[in-house]
């Protein structure tokens, strides 16, 4: 259709289509990244999400299909262990989280001919946006979020008390991996929208955000999903008005509405 | 008598070197109720989360019975911040429909609560709200680990009450670990004193002369206990049952402990 053509051929709204499609997935991962405590762990797939690139180069295989491998790797590293208990776990990931991404930049600068925008990998470039990586993003979130609506109430069940669910006969460690691996997948996504080292913001202020407004696990995803679509309209906006990059302006965005959200709430409460 | 709910037999748990379940012998049947006391590290909790099928057997076997349905109150419900959640909502996540989780509710007299948030709960209501999710289940066998912990002296009371009635209603068995001597002694029909291997065991009114069970809490817990001895016309061995002629041998120094080791 042509008129779907000429959006797409657009690269601003191909962004925010295509930041949509990502806020959809991040509202409830990002919610379980809240409820689990989660964050560090984010951060340290993002981080590692450098190296995935690197190795695609080396490889030559598609950059997601390089991102999810090594985020799945590295998930999977962390919870054996963190089964060890040999280390803090804050301590595993701050170990693991800064040496993958020094390690991803370190491989990236013995392939002197592949050409890396490293500012855009960092921080998100939306400019960079292409059709086929709308394909993936909306590809991966029709898959999470089919997972999840499957998996609701045993990830739910697994996060409120885990001992519980597993007496109740939950599959508590394969909903672990399961949920891993959506992380790992829109990870890997995420990062054309904000980038590797931005890409817990977007999952944990909208989360964080709708905490404030919500009285049941499934209104605080959908507040999040909204909060997620604010930041992504609200940055891009920014960022074409008054030419900020646009990854950083999501999040500042996503930052805005956070205090905004818990300012009013603090009011009403006094 | 009927089949036994849970059969452990020389049961042991080890966390690498260290053995925290030793031996342990136990058999759960239909109605019983089953408290198990011992110290701090005893191995309490380990053990029924064998039972609970949460923590795998370095020896020994755990049979249960056919198709059993446990009901779980674990000790605490610690419940993230960030996690909005109200008491219908956590009890439908059961997957119960709502007639009987509001049955469950009422049972346990927290069905006014069914709109609350959980984070508003006191420790009392939020142990009931623990025994009404465990009760929408419809268990064989109820597994509760420190039921009134957090509770007022007569919210304990009334609570170890409401267990024995469940447990008339339900015809399940009952296996609780609990650290109120007093309130145990009154409300259990058999003891196990825990202390990585089963020191001693028995009815309430018997353990507490046990010199096991005198040497693991100390004579004043021990004799304190003996106000709520009944008399019996029968008398029990250590492991509880009955013994023929009704004369009970006075155990002496480690006998309580030796039982669990053949």
């Amino acid at each position: 259709m042509p008129i779907i053509d000429a959006v797409l051929d657009d690269f601003f709204w191909r962004a925010l289509i295509g930041g949509l499609g990502v806020a959809l997935v991040a509202g409830p991962l990002g919610c379980f990244v809240v409820w689990r405590r989660m964050a560090y762990f984010g951060d340290t797939l993002a981080h590692s999400a450098l190296l995935g690139i690197a190795l695609s180069f080396l490889f030559s295989v598609p950059l997601n299909v390089g991102v999810i491998m090594i985020c799945v790797v590295l998930a999977t590293v962390l919870v054996l262990l963190s089964r060890t208990r040999a280390l803090a776990t804050d301590t595993l990931l701050g170990i693991l989280a800064h040496s993958a991404l020094a390690i991803g930049l370190v491989t990236l600068s013995f392939m002197p001919d592949v050409r890396v925008d490293l500012t855009g990998l960092l921080f998100g470039d939306l400019l960079a946006m292409r059709r086929e990586d709308l394909l993936w993003i909306y590809g991966g979130a029709v898959l999470i979020l089919c997972l999840l609506a499957v998996l609701w109430r045993g990830l739910l069940m697994s996060t409120i008390h885990e001992e519980l669910a597993r007496v109740e006969g939950i599959p508590v460690e394969r909903l672990r991996l399961v949920l891993m691996l959506m992380f790992s997948l829109v990870i890997a996504v995420a990062m054309k929208i904000v980038g590797v080292l931005l890409i817990t913001a977007l999952l944990i202020i909208p989360a964080a955000t709708a905490r404030r407004l919500a009285h049941n696990p499934e209104f605080m995803v959908a507040m999040a999903v909204v909060f997620g679509f604010i930041a992504v309209t609200g940055g891009l906006s920014l960022s074409w008005y008054l030419d900020t990059p646009a990854g950083p302006s999501v999040v500042v965005t996503a930052f805005v509405s956070f205090l905004l959200v818990y300012g009013a709430a603090g009011k009403a409460r006094t | 008598m009927t089949e036994p709910l849970v059969t452990l037999e020389n049961l042991s748990i080890r966390f690498g070197e260290r053995l925290v379940v030793d031996r342990v012998n136990l058999k759960v049947h239909r109605g019983d109720i089953i408290t198990i006391i011992g110290p701090n590290g005893a191995g309490k909790t380990t053990l029924i989360k064998a039972v609970l099928g949460i923590q795998k057997a370095s020896g020994g076997r755990i049979s249960l019975s056919k198709s059993l349905v446990i009901g779980y109150v674990p000790q605490h419900l610690a419940l993230e911040a960030t996690l909005p959640l109200s008491v219908k909502r956590f009890m439908l996540l059961s997957g119960r429909p709502l007639p009987d989780c509001e049955s469950a509710l009422s049972r346990t007299g927290v069905r006014h609560l069914l709109h609350a948030s959980v984070h508003h709960l006191s420790g009392g209501e939020k142990q009931r709200l623990l025994l009404a999710r465990a009760l929408a289940r419809k268990p064989d066998l109820l597994v509760l680990d420190e039921p009134a912990q957090g509770v007022d002296i007569n919210g304990q009371a009334s609570l170890y009450d409401l267990i024995r009635e469940l447990r008339d209603d339900l015809n399940c068995g009952v296996i609780m670990i609990s650290h109120d001597l007093h309130l145990v002694m009154a409300a259990t029909d058999k003891v196990i004193c825990l202390n990585q291997h089963v020191c001693c065991s028995g009815y309430p009114a018997d353990i507490s002369h046990d010199p096991a069970f005198i040497e693991t809490f100390g004579r004043p817990v021990a004799e304190s206990l003996a106000v709520y001895h009944h008399h019996h016309n029968h008398a029990h061995d250590l492991h509880g049952d009955v013994v023929a002629g009704g004369q009970q041998g006075i155990p002496s120094g480690h006998e309580g402990c030796d039982h669990a080791h053949h």
